[in-house]
């Protein structure tokens, strides 16, 4: 299916990516061709194939409720652009989590 | 003599263990040959000779001292950028992880310690191994070893092409698609994606979740069999790791393999296969006939779906992997007055052309009235390529077709159109779908004298037998052609 | 019109584990910021999650708690939205596949019983923790934000319920009552201040069995007080509303504490797009029916349950029985009380008075108690054998409160015992009725209520130590008999 530049502009900003002009027009073209060709291939699988989310057999897996060492906070913040007062500096966070 | 450089994993380790050489003497050899050819093939995005060197020299005094060495002591490895080493610039071939140094290291880093090899640098590799040619890295394209003007395959194309060039006798590579496969293809060397699970991914940078794999490179299969026990096992750290115990690989490796059912996997045996390439994969079906394998031709239908079903997992899960480079907590920041556009700034500058395409398709393919469209459908796609594998192996041992339909193209040859690009990893993709194990081997080189893969497939868990198969065809054709380097 | 609320309410709960959801940190508070984290909670390249089985199991028993199916088959999902709070910028939760589905939660207010459906529950990962720099700390005034991840990757366990809730008293009921539940089980801290329970809740008005109305969510309820005066707000608001004819928007909104009014966070046209999917670093929760029936098996005595054998062994009325079985800790002091030898609804009334009281004074849970389930039941018993009346009780628990000391040693060190010796008594009452004699006069005419004031002065007289009921005897005989 061919995508309209609305619906690239409101996946880009899904992702989070500040597109530039010509970004949008590429990948509005090439998203579609890529699609197209997808669709193609999806009618194969009808409802009654059940999806793999994993090809392996495997389930409940887990780790046992023991507490281990951290980081310590310099290592933690080592990697940090900014940090101040022993946390990770961001510039202001204008909108409220969900 | 052959040169240090020349010496595969098994020589080297077992000259060290006699003391003929010393580790140090084999890691200054390999950086020597770095430092030489690095400018030509640009195989690694961060050499690390001091540490290779260091490394070197606790294993000569490990050995001073009478103890006995680990399987790999002393050989030089290739580890693709991809996985993180404490303390060691780790950039996965993107600019937005360029100054990153993780505070951590990957389980299979600490198992490469454990068994002796020598870190010689971070290879070159397709950005978030994303691309079949490294002309995706932020890091420059790697060059074929033989041919500089080609492109090296991808995403693990530094592994691949610094154990081709003799710059380490063996590599690390992830394949999520055919990244270690395809460029082992392309450069004339042996490349080993394991079963899904098989390799812990604790400390890999995920591209695609449910499909990356760490596997092998070497010259011969034999390393290759060495280097897949030092990485092969559980680790609690990684929830999709298999409990099973893991075989010795070496064991039974020459036992051959009379009477093998080999299924040939008709749809690669299409038009759009290179003549060359088509060539050597017949020549390599008679050697494995004359070898006593049973050989025949098999329909997989969903073998030419499995692409497209791909490039919507693959993408989808990446959009979601990749989410976590906003400048926030590692990594490049691009300046910004508020958090929200210093994200969008970060990662639009941060990342290249393939892994934005990627992000923005997989993102799509998951938003809300999609998902069912696309990633459903996909997810299903690849419940079908499984029943065909199933089928298969109800008839067949394993499965063979030529690795890549086509050897080393020119570096810029396919860097516009995408879906060409794509089309690398049709024959190695469903694979990674069916999370099964696979391994490519040189098969002779084409027409343009560049090198073919094969490619050997088998049922989840079956590497001891793709080993014994891969081995039997090496044994029988003899060693792998080298670059003119 | 007549306008009913429809209340579904959201309840997120932090499981006091060990460690976290997916990593071996350690949930204690506190510390240093950024001292509780490790690669995979701060979401470092290439860490993975592994899921720690407390967390499954103890989402599994509040579910078979709530009376909920425990799922065979349930999956993680990523929930996937930017926000710095959050390391990966997805939140490993679940979706359509969650641990437990259907189950039920039964509420009483004045009386009324109404039963809650449960729709589902799911256990996620909690965000960390941004400290917003600027003139008032809000964060719209902000000049920027620091982020501490020591919170990140908390298991948290979420509580949907069917829109079955009618009132601010009913959703404030449930809320309780969950929590108490979740107290019983011992999975959570449920304390509420220190954000370790908060609650969403949807509400809507309509006319009662007519269709549904618009809508709107309060997020981050963070006290059983502040989902009772955020809902009796927004229903006044919204019938005030449709009284006058407005209509309502989808709406997320926010209850200000200090104000104690709902404000629009934002409005449903920017809804988020959170492209759930399988997480595919995690693998499937295959729950065997032994391994549920184990679990089944495990749970402790529940509140519902606790309260109505409360009532049926000691007599208690519906009131006591929640009074004193609001908690695992009351439950044993209340049951320590009448081992050691009190009375049931003895022991029922001093809790709810004096104990509740001293409690709430001191700031402190009952736990912290400086008087034992053994010396309530010996003061109880010394009120009983009339060794002090009523009055001096009260101050003897308050004092032993305070000390820790024994009442009894309270009583002899302080003489307060109480005098029932009638010499002694008739010498207060003669000194009384000397010193009173107008008001004796009055009661002698007839005005019977002077009464209580002559029996206040004898009392006084004794420093509240006599024995009243021998005071009352007494003084009756002297004022009518005109002895003395
Ligand atoms: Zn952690």
């Amino acid at each position: 299916m061919a995508l309209t530049k609305e619906q690239v502009l409101h996946v880009a900003k899904l992702a989070r990516l500040a597109l530039s002009d010509d970004e949008i027009e590429k990948f509005q073209r090439q998203l579609s061709v890529i699609l197209d060709h997808a669709e193609k291939v999806m009618a194969l699988a009808d409802d009654g194939v059940p999806a793999t989310a994993h090809a392996l057999p495997l389930s409940n897996v887990f780790r046992e409720d023991v507490a281990e060492p951290c980081l310590p906070q310099d290592k933690a913040l080592s990697t940090a652009p900014e940090s101040e007062q022993g946390r990770f500096k961001v510039p202001r966070i204008m909108e409220d989590p969900t | 003599m052959s040169e240090l450089w020349q010496l595969s994993a098994t020589e080297i380790a077992m000259r060290i263990a006699n003391g003929e050489i010393s580790a140090v003497e084999v890691a200054e050899a390999h950086n020597a040959r770095i430092e030489a050819l690095e400018p030509e093939i640009n195989a690694f995005i961060t050499p690390t000779p001091d540490i290779a060197r260091a490394q070197a020299k606790a294993i000569d005094e490990r050995r001073a001292t009478g103890a006995p060495l680990p399987p790999l002591a002393g050989v030089p490895l290739a580890l693709k950028d991809v996985i993180c080493v404490d303390g060691v610039r780790t950039t996965a071939g993107s600019r937005i992880l360029d100054a990153y140094v993780p505070p951590y290291s990957g389980t299979v880093v600490h198992m490469l310690a454990d068994a002796g090899t020598l870190l010689v640098g971070k290879a070159n590799m397709d950005e978030f191994a994303m691309g079949s040619s490294t002309e995706n890295s932020a890091y420059g394209v790697t060059k074929n070893p033989w041919d500089l003007a080609r492109v090296p395959g991808g995403s693990s194309g530094g592994s691949a092409a610094a154990v081709a060039a003799g710059m380490a006798p063996i590599g690390i590579g992830t394949d999520t698609g055919g990244s270690i496969r395809q460029p082992a293809s392309l450069c004339g060397v042996v490349g080993m994606k394991p079963t899904y699970g098989r390799v812990s991914r604790y400390g890999l940078i995920a591209f695609a979740s449910s499909l990356d794999q760490i596997g092998p490179f070497a010259r011969n299969v034999r390393d290759t069999a060495l280097l897949l026990n030092a990485i092969a096992g559980h680790d609690p750290k990684d929830s999709t790791s298999i409990p099973d115990p893991v075989p010795q690989y070496l064991d039974g490796l020459d036992a051959g393999i009379d009477g093998l059912r080999i299924g040939i996997v008709k749809e690669s045996l299409s038009e759009g296969t290179q003549p060359g390439v088509a060539g050597r994969f017949k020549d390599a079906i008679e050697t494995l006939t004359s070898l006593g394998g049973e050989v025949e031709e098999v329909s997989l239908p969903s073998f030419a779906h499995a692409l497209s079903a791909y490039y919507l997992i693959a993408p989808a899960e990446c959009s979601s992997n990749l989410a976590r480079y906003d400048g926030v907590r590692y990594g490049m920041r691009a300046d910004a007055p508020t958090v929200s556009e210093m994200n969008a700034r970060t990662r639009a500058q941060g990342f290249g052309d393939e892994v934005k395409r990627r992000v923005m398709l997989g993102t799509y393919a998951l938003s809300a009235g999609y998902y069912d469209a696309y990633y459903g459908k996909a997810q299903k796609v690849r419940t079908l390529v499984i029943r065909d594998f199933d089928e298969a192996y109800q008839k067949f041992d394993i499965l063979v077709s030529p690795t890549s339909p086509t050897t080393a193209f020119k570096i810029g040859e396919k860097a516009d159109d995408p879906l060409a690009m794509y089309l690398n990893d049709l024959f190695t993709i469903p694979s990674n779908l069916a999370g099964a194990p696979a391994i490519s081997i040189p098969c002779g080189l084409a027409e343009d004298g560049l090198p073919v893969g094969l490619q050997i497939m088998g049922p989840l868990l079956s590497e001891s037998l793709l080993l014994r198969a891969a081995f039997a065809y090496e044994s029988a054709r003899g060693p792998a052609e080298r670059p003119p380097l | 019109m007549n306008y009913e609320a429809v209340i579904g309410l959201e309840c997120h709960v932090e499981l006091n584990t060990e460690s976290k959801m997916f990593c071996g940190c350690p949930t204690t508070f506190g510390g240093e910021p950024n001292t509780r984290t490790c690669p995979v909670c701060l979401g470092e390249p290439g860490s993975l999650p592994v899921p720690n089985r407390r967390a499954v199991e103890s989402t599994m028993m509040i579910g078979l708690a709530l009376g909920c199916r425990v799922a065979p088959h349930s999956l993680f999902h990523r929930k996937n939205y930017f926000y710095p709070d959050m390391p990966k910028n997805y939140q490993i939760s679940q979706y359509d596949l969650p641990l437990c589905i259907g189950g039920r939660l039964d509420v009483e207010v004045a009386g009324t019983k109404t039963t809650v459906g449960i729709t589902r529950v799911h256990l996620e990962e909690d965000t960390g923790k941004s400290l917003h720099i600027g003139t008032t700390g809000r964060i719209s005034e902000a000049k920027y934000s620091l982020v501490d991840y020591n919170r990140a990757g908390i298991p948290l366990v979420e509580v949907v319920s069917e829109p079955d809730i009618r009132s601010a008293a009913e959703a404030q009921r449930y809320v309780a009552e969950l929590r108490s539940i979740l107290e019983a089980l011992g999975v959570s801290d449920v304390r509420m201040e220190e954000g370790s329970m908060r609650c969403d809740a949807n509400i809507s008005m309509r006319e009662p069995g007519g269709e549904f109305g618009t809508k709107v969510e309060i997020k981050n309820l963070n006290s059983i007080r502040s989902v009772g005066r955020a809902l009796t707000f927004e229903i006044e608001r919204q019938r005030k509303a449709l009284e006058a004819g407005q209509a309502l928007l989808q709406e997320t909104r926010h209850f200000d504490e200090s104000s104690g009014v709902t404000k629009t966070l934002r409005s449903k046209e920017e809804a988020f797009d959170y492209r759930y999917f399988p997480e595919p670093d995690l693998l499937p929760i295959s729950a065997t029916a032994d391994w549920v029936s184990a679990l089944e098996s495990s749970l402790p005595e529940l509140p519902q349950a606790r309260r109505a054998r409360l009532a049926a062994e000691h007599g208690l009325s519906v009131e006591q029985a929640h009074a004193v079985g609001a908690s695992v800790a009351s439950t044993g002091y209340f049951e320590g009380t009448v081992a050691a030898g009190a009375n049931g609804r003895d022991a029922a009334v001093w809790m709810a008075g004096e104990l509740g009281r001293a409690l709430n004074n001191a700031g402190v849970g009952i736990q912290d108690a400086r008087v034992s389930p053994a010396q309530l039941a010996d003061l109880i018993r010394l009120v009983g054998a009339e060794t002090v009346n009523l009055n001096t009780a009260k101050r003897v628990f308050q004092m032993a409160f305070e000390s820790g000391d024994d009442p009894g040693v309270i009583i002899g060190r302080e003489g307060m015992a109480q005098v029932s010796d009638e010499g002694a008594l008739a010498t207060a009452i003669a000194a009384v009725v000397a010193s009173n004699a107008t008001e004796v006069e009055r009661f002698r005419a007839g005005e019977e209520k002077v009464f209580g004031f002559l029996v206040g002065q004898v009392m006084r007289e004794t420093k509240g130590k006599a024995n009243p009921a021998l005071v009352n005897d007494l003084l009756r005989k002297v004022l009518t008999t005109g002895g003395a």
